[in-house]
């Protein structure tokens, strides 16, 4: 990403993180109002918290091919983003404020971020995962509590594509290179053979573990695990991917990884 | 302030004869400093004296300066690079007629330490950057040095040759055997000097001990045993054994998703030999017994300062991180350095350091942007003088900070090539953090968040200094009346 759009863009993080105080939650809520009604000179804290967020995951997804991962950093920014995810959980504010127009753009963020949250914080508090299935009717239901709410409810049947895709996108960085060959069979295969019934059905038997944060950072660090790549056979994916960009860069991406391989 | 001008008094009570100009110019000389603001070690004025590295700014990745480190006598000057080349310099013998300035380093021996690797089974590659570099005391005429990558750490040797045996009776002159047949007298071959060739040979290479990445090794005081750390463990070493090595402390959780906190540096107490300190991502430091476990998970101490409640953000964590962790030559204290500042522990009190300095503070209002560009990650090392009276270390812009820990007095200086000519005396540096922005000050926006001083080495007894910005190593030395 470039240095200086970054850098003007966290300009305006920087105003709000001066002194990071944290905000208590009848200023969440003002917040939301605030962002609602128009332009603001300083982003709402929680908008921008979600923005710390997004360049978190970014940076931990963002691995260098041939260079194990420092993992001295990739601690401490998932140290960062647990502490968000702690923080937000407290808040209350699963919600996303959407500023942008694409819902399908935003469930995409949706996902990405809110299945790693989640899921590792239902760890973190010991208790069952639920099924995505059940997961997805959850945020319906907040969505309906909460009025000032603008992003728009995608319809489910989009989520599992996304959630497929953002779910390669984690697991290419993590996966050594010699399981590769292994894993990309068992993709082709899924997505030839298999198609969903219904979301629970397509999730049921997903161990939504596998996707949060700490097992992407377990990937990272030791030898690979071959059991996500069982979880990755239950998948599948509707064909057009026409509609759906993620899944173009994601081909171009397994393009880039067989070259890899078969250079190696 | 008030101690310059009590010296002139004195001086003059003392000597009645002293010309009175020489009185004035004392006097003016103290006004200097007090206007200039001069601090860092009772006046100490920095000149520029050497600086080695490529001039154009072009930076080949692998000329990127990664360790610098004096041997025990200050006569060497060692660092290592992203290439994984040594390459070490020496010092000049004091010449009686330069009075006016110490000797000067030049290079003494260039090696390449560690190749590049690749890790079939990870299919990962293994840097060749040389992390550190340790002397150890020289203890006849060749000098040794453990030099550490990512995985592998090696023993070298650096001896010099500056004579060679002639007159063999079995060979030429220039190696070819002669006949037996040929050789009617014998002799006794002799060394005749030569010039001088410094050579440096791998002795001992203790590999395969390490799954992280190592970020320190540190020689014992028993000179026979050390120690290196990798992100989760410790091992101990001992120089002669190769295949073998005891793991001294393991924080590797048995669930690798439940890792929050990983190992950053570690030393040995300088005169302790069964005691040594390791830093943590989470800011706290623990010092360790060998003597009570042979798994040293147990620390004797914890030193841990509480958080600032109003100082409190998501970057909290992050800046804690202690990037490194320094005895004092004492053993009293250690210094450990996080993103914003140095600190200086006393080892009989673990629950707040005795002193803290803010390296750059101004920089707490631009962490986000930092964590943006990674700079937020950056290791900045630390050092003391040999006194252990003035504490050194880097920041961006290729400024460095010294802090006088009697007088409380800190300085910034700059290593660049303006700054070129010999004995230059380097003129104090200001950030303005906010507001207006005075002449000679530079604002936190034009800083170069590319051009940063990780690594700074004092040299054990004087005031000579090496600071390595990104491929250029300066030499600085204190400017001698």
């Amino acid at each position: 990403m470039g240095e200086e759009e970054g850098l003007h863009q966290t300009q305006f993080l920087d105003t709000m993180f001066v002194r990071g105080l944290k905000r208590k939650c009848f200023d969440g809520e003002e917040d939301i109002e605030g962002t609602l009604a128009g332009i603001k000179a300083i982003p709402s804290y929680n908008l921008q918290r979600q923005s710390l967020l997004d360049m978190s995951l970014v940076k931990l997804q963002l691995c260098h091919m041939l260079v194990e991962p420092n993992l001295c950093r990739s601690v401490l920014i998932a140290n960062t983003v647990r502490q968000i995810q702690e923080e937000m959980t407290q808040d209350g504010t699963w919600q996303m404020i959407n500023t942008q127009s694409t819902g399908q753009a935003s469930l995409d963020r949706l996902v990405s971020t809110d299945i790693l949250c989640r899921s590792s914080r239902d760890q973190a508090e010991g208790k069952h995962v639920p099924a995505y299935g059940t997961f997805n009717k959850d945020f319906e239901s907040d969505q309906a509590q909460d009025s000032s709410e603008t992003m728009s409810t995608a319809p489910s049947v989009q989520a599992p594509r996304n959630l497929q895709s953002n779910v390669w996108e984690m697991e290419n960085p993590q996966e050594n290179k010699g399981n590769f060959q292994k894993s990309l069979d068992q993709i082709f295969e899924t997505l030839e053979n298999k198609s969903p019934n219904s979301v629970e059905d397509l999730f049921s038997e997903v161990d939504n573990s596998y996707y949060d944060l700490d097992t992407m950072l377990t990937g990272m660090m030791s030898n690979t695990k071959m059991g996500h790549c069982d979880s990755l056979e239950t998948f599948s994916s509707p064909s057009n991917t026409a509609s759906n960009s993620n899944c173009k860069s994601d081909l171009n991406d397994l393009d880039h990884i067989v070259e890899i391989l078969v250079e190696s | 302030m008030g101690g310059d001008f009590w010296c002139v008094f004195w001086w003059q009570g003392l000597n009645e004869s002293l010309p009175s100009t020489e009185a004035v110019m004392f006097l003016k000389f103290s006004l200097r400093s007090v206007f200039y603001g001069a601090g860092g070690g009772n006046d100490i004025q920095w000149c520029f004296s050497q600086v080695k590295g490529a001039v154009d700014d072009d930076v080949a990745e692998a000329d990127i300066i990664s360790t610098v480190e004096f041997n025990h006598s200050g006569e060497l000057l060692a660092t290592g690079d992203k290439g994984g080349r040594v390459v070490i310099f020496q010092q000049e013998q004091e010449n009686k007629t330069q009075s006016h300035s110490r000797g000067e380093y030049n290079v003494y021996s260039t090696f390449q330490s560690h190749e590049p690797e690749f890790d079939y089974l990870k299919s990962l590659e293994i840097e060749e950057k040389i992390n550190k570099i340790r002397w150890l005391p020289q203890k006849n005429a060749a000098q040794f040095l453990l030099s550490t990558n990512d995985k592998t750490i090696k023993l070298w040797k650096i001896s010099e040759r500056d004579k060679r045996p002639e007159g063999y009776n079995l060979k030429e002159e220039d190696g070819r055997y002669r006949d037996p047949t040929t050789v009617t007298t014998l002799r006794v071959p002799v060394f005749r000097p030569m010039d001088l060739m410094v050579e440096a040979s791998p002795r001992r290479i203790f590999a395969n001990a390490h799954t992280y990445h190592i970020n320190s090794i540190s020689i014992n005081s028993d000179y026979e045993t050390y120690l290196s750390a990798d992100d989760l463990r410790i091992n101990l070493w001992h120089l002669e054994i190769t295949d073998r090595s005891f793991n001294i402390v393991d924080i590797k959780p048995a669930n690798m998703e439940e890792l929050t906190e990983v190992i950053t540096a570690a030393e040995f107490h300088p005169n302790s030999c069964s005691t040594f300190v390791y830093s943590s991502s989470k800011g706290t430091i623990r010092l360790c017994d060998m003597r009570a476990s042979a798994l040293c998970d147990r620390h004797s101490k914890l030193f841990e300062e509480p958080e600032d409640p109003s100082n409190r953000s998501f970057f909290s964590e992050i800046i804690s991180s202690i990037s490194d962790v320094k005895f004092s030559h004492s053993g009293r204290y250690m210094m450990t350095r996080d993103y914003l500042s140095v600190k200086i522990w006393d080892l009989n009190m673990e629950n707040r350091p005795v002193e803290t300095y803010q390296v750059h503070e101004y920089l707490r209002s631009k962490l986000c942007s930092l964590y943006e560009n990674d700079c937020i990650f950056d290791k900045f090392e630390c050092c003391w003088n040999g006194s252990d009276s003035i504490v050194m270390t880097g920041s961006y812009n290729n400024f460095f900070r010294m802090f006088d820990r009697s007088s409380k007095r800190d300085v910034t200086l700059e290593a660049s090539r303006e700054n070129n000519k010999p004995r230059t005396v380097l003129k104090p540096r200001k950030v303005c953090a906010s507001g207006k922005r005075k002449k000679d000050e530079i604002s936190v926006d034009s800083l170069d968040f590319n051009k940063k001083i990780l690594h700074t080495a004092w040299h054990p007894k004087e005031n000579i200094i090496a600071v390595a910005t990104t491929n250029n190593l300066y030499i600085f030395q204190d400017k001698m009346n």
